[in-house]
């Protein structure tokens, strides 16, 4: 009887200490925020995505209910080596569960391999390609908040539209630049456009006067800029030197942050045309939240990518809350059941490749008469509602909707 | 109309232009660099730093003290210059009895603690600097589209090297100092104040790059990584004219923005990678430079 006795309450003792190692591993959801620190894109991610990540967890206080959140960061320097080595040693030995915000779709891709390989989470807000989600998706992966698909539907089917029917392209010497050349040509072609051309810079490149003149001789109506940050800037610099704009040829800037526009200044960035999943000045919850993040950001705006750190953290930890684990693919399936509500994107899904639907905005920079205050750079044009927006599942060729 | 490769002629003249004007900004610069290695054997990585200080020097006087274009270019150089001598006289003074490599860790950190301090203070994507109203525009050359200011900016590099070049190679000043490099001893016995004339030809090189950056913030973002991009192209242009060579670094400046500009329209994957495969070549047929002694 006592024998009986020691061996239940041994077995007690065993399952629940199984239980709780299924629960929250360590005790701790650590959350790593991966991304450019110091190069190119830092304005636009940055330190800013690390603090967006710890918003959504101050924010998330009423539903974590003691249960321990932590942050980490740490820069890539947009190089898919160091990238992966940091997720690695995350993954391996610093108990970080799942890794979010990683722009460079070079680093994104290394990453989404990893995180599959050790079944945590990745949520992806920084990086472009629509390959996340198309043959590259990923049980472990969710593609957060924009993707090289939505920014050549939106902007490039716009463009065809209004008369720009030939293009040529200066990309982005990587897997961005080169994901969002194909799916904007693509576009272009399907609305009755030509691509006459197209030339691949290095990244980062500071002069663009050779590729500019290129373009220039090739003749073509519009010159679309597949690259970002201070790429696209100089590109739109030096073609007003150039007088590009002047002599007819229209610049479409295929992705364009709310930090490139502010380098730039409204004088030059007038008028420009773009697609973009998230702007600050929207409705009252984003304007509150914008200001509040601004002044933990020595005064700097949030760009879509922020946004969408916050907005995938918010819902992570939803769901961590809801199956009480942090095991990535389950979590990661549990985000893909339970529909998204935040302050930022308003009420969306996650669909079964992965894909966070939400709509997409045709925006346009306002004249410097037009603009009211610090940041107030864009006029919404068109909505694109949110089963539109996005690449349809069946198209994308994701192996685990097949 | 011609074709030269497939590629019309026209177009490859425009490329040339536009290779001259990119060698004008790497000839400025590694003069910069040729005569600080050449004078003071000190390999100086501030260099970038000094030339991103030069443009954000230029978008201060413009924002903070309203004044233009024609006085940062006189003035930033003056302030970024005497940034330098304040470095040569607290610290690389201390350098000049040790190996190269030492001058070489200071002036690495000193660049990267600036990068650093001015990254955080300012962000990485850059401030707008608006273009001198007076050089503002366009030529049609025919074959191509000259912006006035590129071409401003060749004019004023051919100025600056040549006026440095004469200084260094054809005054009395300048054989005091080459001679203060052979034999500081001495040339100190002739009643000459060496060390000062060390100070201020750091200073000097230093203002070049201010200078440089002075001449680029109008065309490329005024930006704490600018230097950063540049300069490591920089030091293969110092090594493939010869190290120390003033009239190496000019010339290669400008021909190395040449070939880099032709590369651009036959293989632009490779822009990035030409010039280093230019300066492996020289390495291993002349390893002390095209235009290098010894």
């Amino acid at each position: 009887m006592k024998f009986r006795r020691k061996l239940l309450s041994a077995a007690a003792i065993l399952a629940i200490a199984g239980a709780a190692h299924a629960q929250i591993s360590g005790n701790v959801v650590k959350i790593g925020v991966l991304n450019d620190q110091s190069g190119t894109y830092a304005d636009l991610a940055g330190p800013g995505s690390t603090l967006a990540a710890k918003m959504a967890i101050e924010d998330s206080k009423a539903i974590l209910k003691g249960l321990k959140v932590e942050v980490v960061s740490a820069d890539h320097q947009n190089k898919p080596d160091v990238g992966s080595a940091i997720a690695r040693k995350w993954y391996d030995s610093e108990g970080v569960d799942v890794i979010v915000d990683v722009p460079t779709s070079s680093v994104a891709l290394a990453v989404n391999q990893i995180t599959k390989e050790k079944g945590k989470a990745f949520l992806v807000s920084g990086a472009a390609t629509s390959d996340l989600t198309g043959k590259a998706c990923s049980p472990n992966t969710i593609h957060w908040t924009y993707d090289t698909w939505e920014l050549a539907n939106g902007t490039g089917s716009a463009i065809v539209k209004t008369g720009g029917k030939t293009w040529f392209f200066l990309t982005a010497d990587y897997a961005f630049g080169h994901a969002l050349e194909r799916d904007t040509a693509a576009v272009v072609v399907k609305n009755g456009g030509k691509v006459v051309g197209s030339v691949r810079h290095p990244f980062p490149t500071a002069d663009f006067s050779s590729f500019l003149l290129q373009a220039q001789a090739s003749k073509a109506q519009i010159i679309g800029l597949a690259n970002a940050g201070a790429d696209t800037t100089n590109a739109i610099k030096q073609a007003a030197e150039f007088g590009i704009v002047k002599a007819g040829q229209n610049l479409a800037g295929m992705l364009v942050f709310l930090t490139d526009v502010h380098a730039l200044g409204l004088n030059t960035a007038q008028g420009l045309i773009f697609t973009t999943s998230w702007y600050w000045d929207m409705n009252d919850a984003s304007r509150a939240w914008a200001k509040r993040f601004a002044a933990a950001n020595g005064g700097k705006y949030p760009t879509m990518v922020q946004a969408g750190v916050y907005s995938s953290v918010i819902h992570y930890l939803k769901a961590v809350k809801a199956i009480n684990s942090d095991d990535g693919t389950k979590v990661i399936a549990e985000m893909k059941k339970l529909p998204t509500d935040d302050p930022l994107f308003g009420k969306g899904t996650v669909r079964a490749d992965g894909r966070k639907l939400h709509p997409a905005y045709l925006v346009e920079v306002k004249k410097p008469s037009e603009s009211k205050g610090p940041y107030d750079y864009y006029k919404i044009r068109a909505t694109i509602p949110a089963d539109q927006a996005f690449r349809p599942m069946a198209d994308g060729g994701c192996p685990l909707v097949k | 109309m011609g074709e030269i490769f497939g590629v019309p002629t026209q177009v490859l003249f425009g490329q040339l232009l536009i290779g001259l004007i990119n060698g004008s900004f790497y000839a400025m610069l590694s003069l910069g660099l040729a005569v600080i290695f050449g004078l003071l054997n000190i390999i100086n990585f501030t260099h970038g730093a000094q030339y991103m200080m030069g443009a954000f020097a230029a978008y201060f006087l413009l924002n903070k003290l309203g004044l233009n274009y024609w006085w940062s270019l006189a003035l930033a150089p003056i302030a970024v210059g005497a940034t330098g001598v304040v470095v040569e006289r607290l610290m690389l003074s201390r350098l000049y009895k040790l190996d190269h490599l030492y001058g070489l860790l200071l002036t690495f950190g000193l660049a990267l603690v600036i990068q650093g301090v001015f990254r955080n203070e300012f962000g990485s994507t850059g401030l707008p600097y608006p273009m001198p109203s007076q050089l503002a525009g366009a030529k049609n050359l025919g074959f191509m589209f000259l912006p006035n200011y590129r071409a401003w900016v060749i004019v004023a590099s051919l100025l600056v090297c040549t006026a440095t070049w004469f200084v260094i190679e054809r005054t009395k000043l300048g054989a005091y100092l080459r001679a203060a490099t052979e034999n500081p001893a001495m040339v100190q016995a002739f009643g000459v104040n060496v060390p000062r004339m060390i100070t201020l030809t750091y200073g000097f090189g230093v203002a070049l790059a201010g200078f440089a950056g002075v001449m680029a913030a109008p065309i490329y973002q005024v930006n704490p990584l600018m230097g950063a991009d540049i300069i490591i192209v920089v030091f293969a242009v110092v090594v493939i004219g010869g190290m120390g060579s003033i009239m190496g670094a000019i010339l290669t400046g400008f021909g190395l923005g040449v070939v880099e500009g032709l590369t651009k329209v036959f293989y632009p994957e490779a822009t990035n990678t030409v010039i280093f495969v230019i300066m492996g070549i020289v390495l291993l047929i002349r390893p002390q430079g095209l235009f290098g002694s010894r």
